[in-house]
């Protein structure tokens, strides 16, 4: 028994290496989400306003939502790939539990999509003048809510990544599902604004990662299987 | 019902039987691809599964791996039931398909070195050796895609080698190799049969080798 643990930590370490390799060598996978990123948070003080009253009042929203859309851009990477080639064939077939491989194919893709995207958003958060007390809170928010919203990404790709011609079935199957956490990131920071406790808020969205974490690789896992059939 | 374990080559004469399927159905899209299919894999032997293009050679080596669940029939392992021990008949199985599974960013060592952990701990001195084996030397740690469709199956190939699979399941392993590389792949076949080990083969080569049995579809 603590053989074959041992044996599916060893699979599941190997798994998140190869995949952080493989983003390592693709670098547009990584690179291009990244620049729309900051491009889109870039437009709205020229499209709106470059006053700081009116910035400060939309900044956490505009953050928010264009993390949302940039990571859109770059769960299409996740398996697509991993389909075209075979190696899900080889996923699917080991011996070791698909929820630990998954898994651990979520953390990599989070590692290289989402953390860039939380180390650089204090940064934006200056060019759109929001206080400099809300940093905190929204780099807070947005580690918590960037792993959620690869968890639950990729059970859209793992449905989807079968499909000839996916268009904009992904953004339509995953943003209303990432509601929650633009609510609850953005009321985050709005409360530390208002000199407020930002803990409730934040505390939801530690409950909705765990519940992600230990159900969203299952569904994908599933997803997975029904997709290679 | 057997008792004996699976993941074994055992000698006794009851549990020779590794894989036995009964009346097996599939049917895709209103067509029936194949009914009533009755066979047994016993241990060091290897089946080669010949039809025309379109008889459902593919989707029967993906139903007997588990990848396709669209069928009626039994599929037995050692005498019970796949999903009964799924996680001791993955660990026996080794599948490569048409997709050879080799990622074209990685080298070969890289793709060896994720795809072999996905069943058995390996080191580093097993993917060397073998990729020689395959002969790949010199090619261990080029990016795939600068590799030729032949060298690139040979990578794939490489898990043979290394893989203690009791079970290989290979769908059209010889289409990109060179004459060199079939008479190798024959070889690699005939030591797994000759170690107690089964292989399941689809191809239109005629295979030179001992232990063969043929299985016609369509």
């Amino acid at each position: 028994m603590t053989e074959k643990q041992t044996t599916t930590s060893a699979a599941f370490l190997a798994t998140l290496k190869r995949d952080l390799l493989i983003a390592f060598k693709k670098k547009n996978d990584i690179v291009n989400p990244f620049m729309f990123f900051i491009i889109v948070v870039s437009l709205f003080p020229i499209g709106i306003s470059p006053e700081s009253d009116r910035l400060t009042e939309i900044a956490a929203g505009v953050i928010w939502i264009s993390v949302l859309l940039a990571s859109m851009l770059s769960m299409d990477s996740l398996y697509r790939s991993d389909f075209e080639d075979g190696s899900l064939e080889q996923l699917l077939l080991s011996p070791h539990p698909l929820f630990f491989l998954v898994l651990a194919k979520n953390i990599s893709h989070w590692l290289v999509s989402g953390l860039p995207v939380v180390l650089v958003s204090p940064l934006l958060a200056y060019m759109l003048a929001l206080p400099s007390e809300a940093y905190g809170t929204l780099v807070l928010s947005l580690l918590l809510g960037t792993p959620i919203m690869s968890l639950i990404g990729s059970i859209a790709v793992a449905l989807t990544v079968g499909l000839g011609s996916r268009g904009l079935i992904l953004a339509v199957i995953t943003l209303p599902m990432s509601v929650p956490i633009l609510i609850f990131g953005t009321l985050a920071v709005q409360s530390t604004l208002n000199s407020q406790s930002p803990l409730g808020y934040l505390s939801l969205m530690l409950v909705m990662l765990s519940v992600s974490v230990s159900l969203a690789p299952l569904a994908s896992g599933a997803a997975l299987k029904i997709s290679v059939n | 019902m057997s008792s004996a374990a699976p993941q074994t080559f055992s000698n006794s004469q009851a549990d020779k039987t590794m894989l036995a399927v009964r009346d097996l159905f599939c049917e895709r899209d209103d067509r029936v691809l194949f009914k009533n299919l009755d066979f047994d894999l016993p241990e060091g032997q290897v089946l080669q599964v010949q039809g025309s293009n379109g008889s459902g050679q593919t989707t029967l080596m993906r139903i007997l791996c588990g990848l396709n669940d669209s069928y009626e029939g039994s599929i037995k392992w050692y005498g019970q039931e796949i999903e009964e021990q799924a996680a001791s008949f993955f660990s026996s199985l080794l599948y490569i398909g048409h997709r050879v599974g080799v990622s074209k960013v990685l080298s070969p060592v890289e793709n060896l070195r994720w795809s072999c952990s996905l069943k058995q701990a390996v080191s580093d001195e097993q993917i060397m050796a073998a990729l020689k084996e395959v002969g790949l030397r010199g090619f261990e740690e080029s990016p795939c895609y600068t590799l030729s469709a032949g060298q690139q199956q040979r990578a794939s190939l490489a898990r043979l080698i290394i893989s203690p699979a009791s079970l290989w399941v290979l769908d059209e392993p010889f289409t990109t190799l060179d004459s060199k590389g079939v008479a190798m792949l024959e070889k690699i076949l005939q030591r797994q049969a000759q170690t107690g080990g089964s292989v399941m083969v689809t191809t239109h080569h005629s295979l030179s080798i001992a232990e063969l049995t043929l299985l016609s579809l369509g």
